[in-house]
């Protein structure tokens, strides 16, 4: 699959806005209202405004962007809709969380409810994500059971790196965050290599034999139009497979890096912003990856024997 | 509207017939001819006196060699692929916005050009890459069915068919309800075998091919050895002939 950068730009950045805002709802609901009202105000700028950025990135890269209120009506069978409806019900909830969180609409008992909607429904958002990419048949490295946690772990994962930058910027205690910092990454490491094991092992079962119904002894001869096409172009990209595995073997290293930071962070605490930055990084190699290597059937048409 | 019907009174769709379609590109153009100006208007090329041409096209005509199990015969299949009116089509329930439906009269799947948000999620659900993305248009394209022609009542009833089926010189192509066992298309498909394209997907495809008939006897290739002489005075006087022209 065509790697298009503004899906990459909104699942990452989107991505770590809610994994940050789910934190930042659950820790509020335990802890009460912030300390700090500047920590409390940048959180919420931040994590809605990656979230802002994401949705935005990705209805740009829309034929019609004018028309992306249309995909909020398909909710009973589309999991593009769906997402793009539990997107839109967090808004309010965030805004609503984020006021009084921050002490400045001052309503202390709503804190703790608030706080724990506005993290339910990052986390749905998360998942009806994954579930766009987990529900695709066409796409055998994607319609995983792994693909769901990989999307929620990273989410999280970056969220609490975003988590402790800030809060070493506004020079506050990282708390609880820390351990959940390092626990979302270990999580996500093993998800990602049990992910990668699965597709390496998942049966390429579908043929070209199947596809054009001419038995096992076919071979195309002839494409059927002198440039690529549409279909070529966007399912047929094939650039990264050939790097693969040195990426994967990046992207592990790039998450030790993020978990090292993270640890040396306890005692020189700015140096967590260098680690959200690595773990930004990661995550582009990660969602590149997942894109550069989901071959799609329809290359059985174009010559693939297997996919 | 994306919910699926659960049944359609009538399943429209095409037969198409691999053993006498020659390649000849006459289906592709005569879509592209008629749905320019009709129901996927327009259907523009990019770059076309440029050296990337290309754009959206409906009906696209592969071609594929298959040898025979004993590798010592081939033989060239034209191989016409275009949307399959699948019965549970994936294209049409994750589509966001409904621009992408299923007609519950005949089984047509459709894309409204007025709510399509060009997401292009549906092109990524379709096994058979059925579906373009127009780039002037910001939509999704695909086969209509020749919806605006099938019921056309402007038109001759024997020209109430679909563009490409209109143009096959060979026949190849047959236009009819696979779901009425009785119909035309429904017995060619009985009588010669035809079959789904990757059936285990589950998205029960309305379209339906027909293989290629086995071949008949063909000789071995190379030139035949020339016949051994039976002594006769017109064999040594060919064999005279044979050594002068020869020179030797």
């Amino acid at each position: 699959m065509n790697p298009a950068y503004s899906v990459i730009l909104f699942t990452t950045a989107s991505g770590a806005g809610y994994g940050l805002l789910a934190l930042l709802g659950l820790t509020a609901s335990s802890v009460g209202q912030s300390p700090s009202l500047g920590f409390a105000i940048t959180s919420m700028v931040i994590a809605l405004g990656l979230i802002t950025i994401g949705l935005l990135s990705s209805t740009m890269h829309l034929g019609h962007p004018e028309r992306a209120w249309r995909a909020l009506s398909q909710w009973k069978t589309s999991w593009l809709s769906r997402e793009g409806v539990a997107a839109v019900v967090t808004y309010p909830f965030a805004l609503a969380f984020g006021m009084t969180w921050s002490g400045l609409y001052s309503a202390p008992d709503a804190i703790a409810p608030l706080g724990l909607i506005t993290s339910g429904l990052s986390l749905i958002t998360v998942f009806t994500t994954g579930k766009i990419y987990a529900t695709l048949k066409t796409i055998r490295a994607w319609h995983q059971p792994l693909t769901v946690p990989v999307y929620l772990f990273f989410a999280l994962a970056s969220g609490a790196s975003l988590h402790l930058a800030l809060s070493a910027l506004f020079a506050r205690a990282p708390g609880a965050i820390a351990p959940v910092a390092l626990i979302a990454l270990v999580t996500l490491a093993l998800l990602k290599f049990l992910y990668w094991h699965a597709i390496d092992a998942a049966p390429r079962d579908h043929t070209m034999a199947n596809a054009t119904g001419l038995g096992a002894n076919v071979r195309q001869w002839e494409v059927p139009h002198t440039t690529k096409n549409f279909v070529q172009r966007e399912m047929g990209f094939v650039v990264a497979r050939r790097h693969a595995s040195r990426l994967r073997g990046l992207f592990f290293v790039l998450l030790l890096c993020v978990g090292l930071l993270e640890l040396f962070a306890t005692f020189i605490p700015l140096i967590s912003i260098a680690a959200f930055f690595t773990m930004l990084i990661a995550a582009w190699v990660e969602r590149w990856l997942f894109f550069a290597q989901g071959e799609h059937v329809v290359t059985l048409f174009y010559g693939n024997p297997q996919a | 509207m994306p919910a699926l019907p659960q049944t359609t009174a009538k399943k429209l769709g095409l037969v198409i017939d691999l053993d006498t379609c020659v390649g000849c590109q006459a289906c592709a153009t005569s879509c592209k001819e008629w749905n320019t100006q009709g129901y996927s208007a327009p259907l523009a090329d990019e770059d076309t006196r440029g050296p990337d041409p290309h754009g959206p096209w409906l009906n696209r005509i592969h071609g594929y060699e298959v040898e025979d199990t004993n590798g010592k015969d081939s033989r060239d299949v034209h191989f016409p692929r275009s949307c399959l009116h699948c019965e549970t089509p994936a294209c049409v329930t994750v589509c966001p916005t409904g621009a992408s439906y299923k007609r519950a009269e005949d089984g047509i799947v459709l894309i409204n050009p007025d709510t399509c948000i060009g997401c292009k999620l549906c092109s990524w659900a379709c096994p058979y890459g059925a579906r373009e993305y127009d780039v002037q248009e910001g939509v999704m394209k695909k086969c209509t069915l020749c919806v605006d022609r099938i019921y056309n009542e402007n038109f001759e009833p024997e020209d109430r068919q679909p563009a490409c089926v209109k143009a096959c010189p060979t026949g190849a192509r047959h236009f009819g309800d696979l779901g009425d066992e009785n119909s035309a298309v429904s017995q060619l498909v009985k009588e010669r075998g035809g079959f789904d394209l990757l059936p285990e997907m589950g998205y029960k495809p309305t379209n339906k091919y027909l293989p290629p008939r086995a071949k008949r006897d063909t000789p071995q290739a190379g030139i035949e050895a020339l016949p051994k002489g039976d002594g006769s005075a017109m064999d040594r006087l060919f064999k005279l002939a044979d050594r002068l022209l020869s020179g030797n």
